[in-house]
């Protein structure tokens, strides 16, 4: 890819030993003659010219050409549905829910979205939550944990971190999982359902295993102490003030309670924008025969305990299929095609003007 | 002074200027003498030239704080816009304080302005990586270390005094490559102020020494070897003229017992051989001469009790008495002296320049020597004419008395004296002209040609005269056969019949006229080269002229005056400036370094009167010689020989500059590109101040993860190999005018940092407008979306260094990539564990899962690509300058060190031809064979050249040139023992 001339110079490591002994009178003057010193270390010298560059503009074009295309049909292969139900609109089945939120309210409030699914989603189903103009990125927010708390640290669950305020301490007992992150910790349930042709309603089994990081799960988040019941253990401290039961009872079983709740692990990973999406639940493939969510009918059962309103967000569901390269995003497909045609593209006009530019130069050589 | 002495009559004795002993002075003739100290401590000449030091800054430093101020600004305009947007985005509704996030009371309960005033400085906190601090720290090293390879450079090592360059400060290095005004002294540092007696010229007839070695064997007097043309002058002619070489000076013998006491120590020479007599005198040409003499068959036994002895060429010992010495002065210009021959002949020798000579001698006796006179001027010879006279008794008489009245006159006694000597000076016969060699330094003609190939401007500032300067200045080829010189000196001033201040105004005027308005317009560029116009100009100034011009008796000229110099200095080759003071030296240097574009000067010398002058300049170059250490210790880098400049200069210094020059705009350009997706974030976050990477990955990046590769850069690059720029002196102009570090460059630099930044950031946005990357669906936050900027970031930032580097050693390949594995090696260590000591362990397995994502492999790798694009592009459409500079040309090699001469054929045809001439007479016959070989070579060239210029208009040639030509064509076709024949090489010489 490169015109490149290996300039060995003269090797004057190997001289330099003899000269030492023949001046040992003045060695102590003389610089010593080493390759390094005298600035003569064997060097390769790369020159990018039109001509090397060329094939590597003609090869970068034909490897990104097709890697572009194929993330493109990946990417559009990828069957995503999305639903918004934040309620805003008068005529959307939550908008009471979202008007007539308050955080006392002991009854949940609850809505029901039917719509219908045009193509059957063949593989395993991911269900994401998204969250819209909702700043999980914001600095005060960011830093509003205590992850030793969170690692299962009993000294940091009496007393959490600085950070954590103004989300530390409620009615004199430090709250577990303290800081802002936990608190507003997202609490809709969603639950989906499949109605058959003939009108049964089946309900779709959400799997909520997976869909937090290994790592974080099994190192990062741990419950304190080694008492599986957590309840004496998380005896002195408040739920976060959002929540509506506290950090022990956010399951039933007790692989999926406490600080390692996946639920709470995926939500702890702050969002990169202040538009993001949220792993939910996994519907997993049952046979290879039916598809996982044939097309059809089908209804979502929001329990609406998560007010966006107030500071105008809004609230997704997700239903998409993963490929390889993960969710469907056309931007890497687009990327790889346009720089592969940008790259083949200035090969040939670098083509044409080597040519060109060229022959011209060559001539210009000769009366020199 | 009154002398008494007790049985003796109050003897008179004048005391003048003569009497005083000079710093330096060495004791002839006595053990000891009894002085008074008149001038001592703050007012010896030394302290009184003495000027402070003061802190030399380069010019990169200057363009860092410029840059810096640019970079500040924009820091500030950041936080400024980061803090009013944030103000803007805070007054909607429900965003600044959502339920979701509350303030602590604390918080809520600071004062508004307050608020603002700290999230205007936290978001200087975080933005301040864009002023690179840790670039002082790499351009110190890289000074520091940088340093060391003009150290350790063993083409600086002079075996004769076993001495390597030495560098005492660090900071200019890269100064070196942005010298656009030599400063040079004459003696020491130019010429070896080791004069030799070349030829002289009998009543027409020429003479010449030829043979090299018998000096250097010491030689016998009765049968040195005298070489003469066919064609010469009587034998009495001749031995008038030899004797009165033999009288005329001041010249003391040595005997050779007691000179190792003295001069030959200091020389760190071999003692010379018992039969070689040492002399001493106040000029080094008079030794020259009486040395000739020696060789011709005269010695000078010395003088006792006013007695001068002489050996002739039949052995026999002749005594003159000499009677008096009139001295030499630079007014008159001549010395002379009246002596006694044994038989009562009075006879009154003089020597002098030719011009105070020829006026005093019959004309008809001018015409035939002031040929020779003339050619030899324009050879770099300082020639001198030799005249005589007989005295009558009567006389005699008449000057004895008037001597002696004018000697002890109390008043005016310089007058009465000068008019005493004029009167005796006249009417006297011509017998004849000298050529004496001051020996060049080594090499001092060609380094003074690849400066001024380098587009280098080059003052001579001496203390001399200027017969003396010029000649050297001919010898070093700084002034050519056609160059017009601009004199402006006490003689040009008082030529004229007007006023001194007047003559000087019309005088600047006329040559700013000439040298200044009507020079071709070419010489806008930076690239112009004076003499590939029509004409080039030489300026001679002399001390008393430039203190007019610096201090006119009219304070309102002063300005005025100043400019017209300046611009004619400017626009003239070489500027000669004799008859300096040690602090008018520095005082040219100031006032040329305060000129408009603030060149950069560079002062060269040797002894304690430049050490003003080195002061001065930006760059102060001591040359180790033999004057001492003082320049030396107050120099900025000292090497042995004059020579080692065109190497420090051409290939250390172009290097050193670019290295630095590409150090600091990649400093600039990455801390740009670092910190802009951080800013950017800014805008998706809520103007909250939320850092885009991780605290480790902010501090680490410029520490560790980008600082060896570009440290390695800019200590080993080597663009252009350093014998090509030894070759090509004109690459240096490439650099001139602190090229890379203009506003130009620097917007380049920074276009790319910021189109870079913009490709990170929103590379990244895009590919997270779906967070979900990876194939198990689960999705990443916002410390996954530093990372992966972070990591185009480093691997862009480090391979656009890549590309950069012309010169790839081991040292940057480890460099290089080690950063790279490094940076790899510690973000997986880095979030590998759960580090205790931290509060929040944000970056936790945050690299191995990016790193499990395909997307993100594929955007990382997409987003380096695309952003060195245009780079790549650039270098690929910008002129193919490298592998042309990169090839030798054959021809430029055979020439040596001047191809920048091709440029036009005829200056190129003239230098190989004076290149040549130096090598023949260095050569000596059959002795060097390897040196013989070489101007072989060097005719071949010149041989060539000739052919080619030939048939372009051989009228355009000179004539002298021509015939030389055709001579040397000849000679070349002979076999290489026609060399050793003395008469045809002189005549080609």
């Amino acid at each position: 890819m490169m015109a490149s001339s290996y300039n060995a110079k003269e090797e004057d490591g190997h001289h330099s030993g003899s000269a030492g002994l023949g001046g040992a009178a003045i060695r102590s003057r003389k610089p010593d003659n080493t390759a390094f010193k005298q600035q003569r270390l064997p060097a390769w010298q790369p020159i990018l010219t039109a001509g090397t560059v060329l094939p590597a503009f003609f090869v970068i074009g034909l490897i990104f050409i097709p890697i572009g295309i194929g993330l493109f049909v990946t990417s559009n292969n990828i069957k995503e549905f999305e639903i918004d139900y934040t309620g805003t609109d008068m005529s959307s089945p939550c908008f009471n829910c979202s008007q007539s939120f308050s955080w006392n309210s002991s009854t949940p409030c609850k809505c029901v979205l039917p719509f219908s699914l045009e193509q059957p989603f063949e593989s395993n189903v991911f269900m994401y939550y998204g969250l819209s103009n909702f700043y999980q990125n914001h600095r005060r927010y960011v830093k509003s944990r205590d992850d030793s708390q969170l690692n299962g640290d009993e000294r940091s669950l009496k007393e959490p971190s600085k950070e954590c305020e103004p989300y530390r301490s409620s009615e004199n007992k430090p709250i577990a999982p303290c800081g802002a992150i936990a608190n507003s910790m997202f609490n809709d349930t969603l639950d989906l359902f499949y109605i058959d042709p003939n009108g049964t309603k089946t309900q779709i089994p959400l799997i909520k295993k997976g869909i937090a990081w290994w790592t974080d799960k099994h190192v990062k988040f741990r419950n304190p102490g080694n008492n599986p019941n957590l309840t004496t253990v998380f005896i002195d401290t408040a739920k976060p003030v959002n929540w509506r039961k506290p950090v022990y009872e956010l399951d039933t079983d007790s692989e999926n309670n406490g600080f390692i709740n996946e639920d709470f692990i995926v939500w702890m990973r702050t969002a990169a924008l202040p538009t993001f999406r949220k792993l939910y639940r996994i519907i997993q493939k049952k046979n290879n025969m039916t598809p996982t969510l044939p097309r059809g009918n089908y209804t979502l059962e929001v329990t609406y305990n998560y007010p966006v309103r107030s500071f105008e967000g809004r609230k997704r569901m997700i239903l998409s299929t993963i490929s390889w390269m993960g969710g469907k995003n056309p931007f890497l497909g687009i990327a790889y095609i346009t720089v592969g045609s940008i790259c083949f593209f200035l090969g040939v006009v670098l083509l044409f003007i080597h040519h060109k530019y060229g022959n011209r130069n060559n001539s210009s050589d000769i009366p020199n | 002074m009154h002398i008494y002495k007790p049985e003796q009559e109050p003897a008179v004795r004048s005391l003048g200027p003569e009497n005083l002993l000079l710093k330096g002075a060495t004791l002839k003739n006595t053990k000891k003498i009894y002085g008074v100290s008149v001038y001592t401590g703050m007012e010896t000449k030394m302290a009184l030239n003495y000027q402070g030091k003061s802190q030399k800054r380069s010019a990169v430093e200057k363009s860092i704080n410029a840059f810096l101020c640019v970079y500040l600004c924009i820091l500030i305009s950041k936080a400024v816009v980061c803090t009013t947007l944030k103000y803007v985005w805070q007054s909607k509704e429900g965003q600044d304080e959502p339920w979701y996030n509350q303030k602590t009371q604390k918080e809520k309960d600071t004062f508004m302005y307050l608020k603002m005033f700290t999230d205007f400085l936290s978001f200087m906190v975080l933005f301040n990586f864009i002023i690179p601090v840790s670039m002082y720290v790499t351009v110190e090293m890289q000074k520091f270390f940088g340093s060391f390879f003009i150290k350790w450079d063993n083409d600086f090592f002079d075996p004769e005094i076993k001495e390597g360059a030495l560098v005492n400060t660090s900071d200019l290095n890269e100064e070196l490559g942005q010298v656009e005004y030599v400063f040079t002294d004459k003696t020491g540092t130019l010429t070896q102020n080791n004069m030799e007696f070349i030829e002289c010229c009998i009543d027409g007839f020429q003479y010449r020494q030829r043979d090299v070695r018998s000096e250097l064997d010491g030689f016998t007097v009765t049968d040195g070897p005298v070489h003469k043309l066919q064609p010469k002058a009587g034998v009495e002619k001749e031995e008038l003229f030899l004797r009165a070489l033999c009288l005329c000076h001041t010249v003391q013998v040595k005997e050779a017992g007691s000179e190792e006491t003295l001069g030959d120590r200091l020389d760190g020479m071999l003692p010379k051989p018992e039969e070689e007599r040492g002399f001493i005198a106040s000029s080094p040409d008079e030794v020259a001469l009486v040395k000739g003499a020696m060789k011709y068959g005269f010695t000078f036994l010395g003088l006792e009790n006013k007695k001068m002895k002489i050996r002739n060429r039949q052995n026999d010992i002749e005594e003159y008495s000499l009677l008096h010495v009139l001295n030499f002065d630079p007014v008159r210009r001549r010395m002379s002296v009246i002596v006694q021959t044994r038989s009562g002949e009075t006879l009154l020798f003089c020597k002098g320049a030719d011009s105070s000579i020829f006026p005093r001698v019959r004309p008809e006796e001018v015409d035939r020597i002031r040929l020779h006179v003339e050619r030899n001027a324009t050879e770099g010879y300082r020639t001198l004419c030799v005249a005589y006279k007989q005295l009558t008794a009567e006389e005699y008489m008449v000057a004895e008395t008037g001597l002696q009245d004018a000697r002890l006159a109390l008043q005016d006694r310089e007058e009465k004296l000068m008019a005493m000597y004029n009167q005796l000076e006249t009417g006297m016969s011509l017998i004849g002209a000298t050529a004496v060699e001051d020996r060049l330094q080594e090499e001092a003609a060609e380094t003074m040609e690849a400066l001024q190939g380098a587009g280098m401007k080059i003052w001579v500032l001496t203390g001399d005269k200027m017969e003396t300067a010029k000649s050297t200045c001919y010898a070093c080829r700084l002034f050519q056969r056609g160059t017009e010189l601009l004199e402006l000196t006490v003689r040009t001033l008082e030529d004229g019949r007007s006023k001194r201040e007047e003559r000087l105004l019309e005088l600047l005027r006329d040559y700013h006229k000439r040298a200044v308005q009507d020079a071709p317009p070419v010489r806008t560029g930076v690239v112009t080269r004076s003499w590939c116009g029509s004409q080039e100009y030489g300026f001679i100034i002399d001390g008393a002229t430039l203190t007019l011009v610096m201090n006119p008796p009219r304070d309102a000229d002063a300005s005025l005056y100043r400019s017209l110099f300046l611009q004619i200095c400017q626009n003239c080759t070489t500027v000669l400036c004799c008859r300096m003071a040690p602090l008018q030296k520095a005082q040219i240097v100031k006032m040329v370094k305060n000129s408009k574009g603030s060149p950069i000067t560079l002062s060269i010398g040797d002894g304690a009167n430049d050490v003003s002058m080195i002061l001065e300049a930006h760059v102060g170059i001591g040359i180790k010689g033999k004057e001492g250490r003082q320049a030396v210790r107050n120099s900025d880098y000292a090497i042995p020989k004059l020579k080692h400049l065109k190497k420090l200069l051409l290939a250390h210094g172009h290097l050193y500059y670019v290295r630095i020059a590409h150090l600091v705009q990649y400093f600039f350009y990455k801390n740009l590109c670092f910190i802009l997706p951080q800013f950017l974030y800014q805008f998706f976050c809520g103007y909250s101040q939320q850092p885009l990477y991780d605290a480790a990955y902010l501090t680490m990046y410029n520490i560790c993860f980008t600082s060896l590769p570009i440290l390695a850069y800019s200590l080993l690059e080597q663009h252009i190999c350093i014998e090509i720029l030894l070759d090509n002196a004109t690459l240096y102009r490439e650099i001139a005018k602190n090229a890379m570090l203009r506003w130009r460059p620097f917007l380049y630099w920074t276009l790319l940092g910021i189109f870079q930044g913009l490709m990170f950031f929103f590379g990244v946005r895009f590919l997270f407008s779906n967070p979900a990357l990876q194939d198990n669906g689960q999705v990443f936050g916002n410390w996954s979306y530093g990372t992966i900027v972070f990591t185009v970031l480093v691997f862009t930032v480090t391979l656009k260094l890549a590309l950069d580097t012309r010169h790839w050693t081991w040292l940057n390949h480890s460099a290089i990539w080690g950063s790279l594995a490094f940076y790899v090696f510690f973000s997986f260590f880095w979030g590998g564990i759960i580090w205790p000591f931290l509060k929040q362990q944000r970056l936790y397995f945050v690299f191995a899962n990016m790193l499990s994502s395909v997307s993100a492999w594929l955007v990382i790798i997409i987003l380096i690509l695309l952003s060195l694009l245009p780079e790549i592009l650039l270098m690929v459409l910008r002129k193919p300058r490298g592998p042309l500079s990169r090839q030798k040309k054959p021809g430029q090699s055979n020439v040596g060190g001047i191809p920048s001469s091709q440029s036009s054929a005829r200056p190129l045809l003239m230098r190989t031809f004076s290149d040549e001439s130096n090598t023949v007479i260095l050569t000596d016959g059959c002795c060097h064979t390897s040196l013989l070989q070489a101007s072989e070579g060097a005719l071949l060239t010149g041989a060539v050249g000739w052919d080619h210029q030939s048939s372009l208009t051989s009228a355009d040639l000179h004539p002298l040139r021509f015939n030389k030509t055709q001579q040397r064509f000849q000679l070349e076709s002979h076999d290489s023992k026609s060399h050793k024949t003395a008469p045809s090489r002189h005549f080609l010489l």
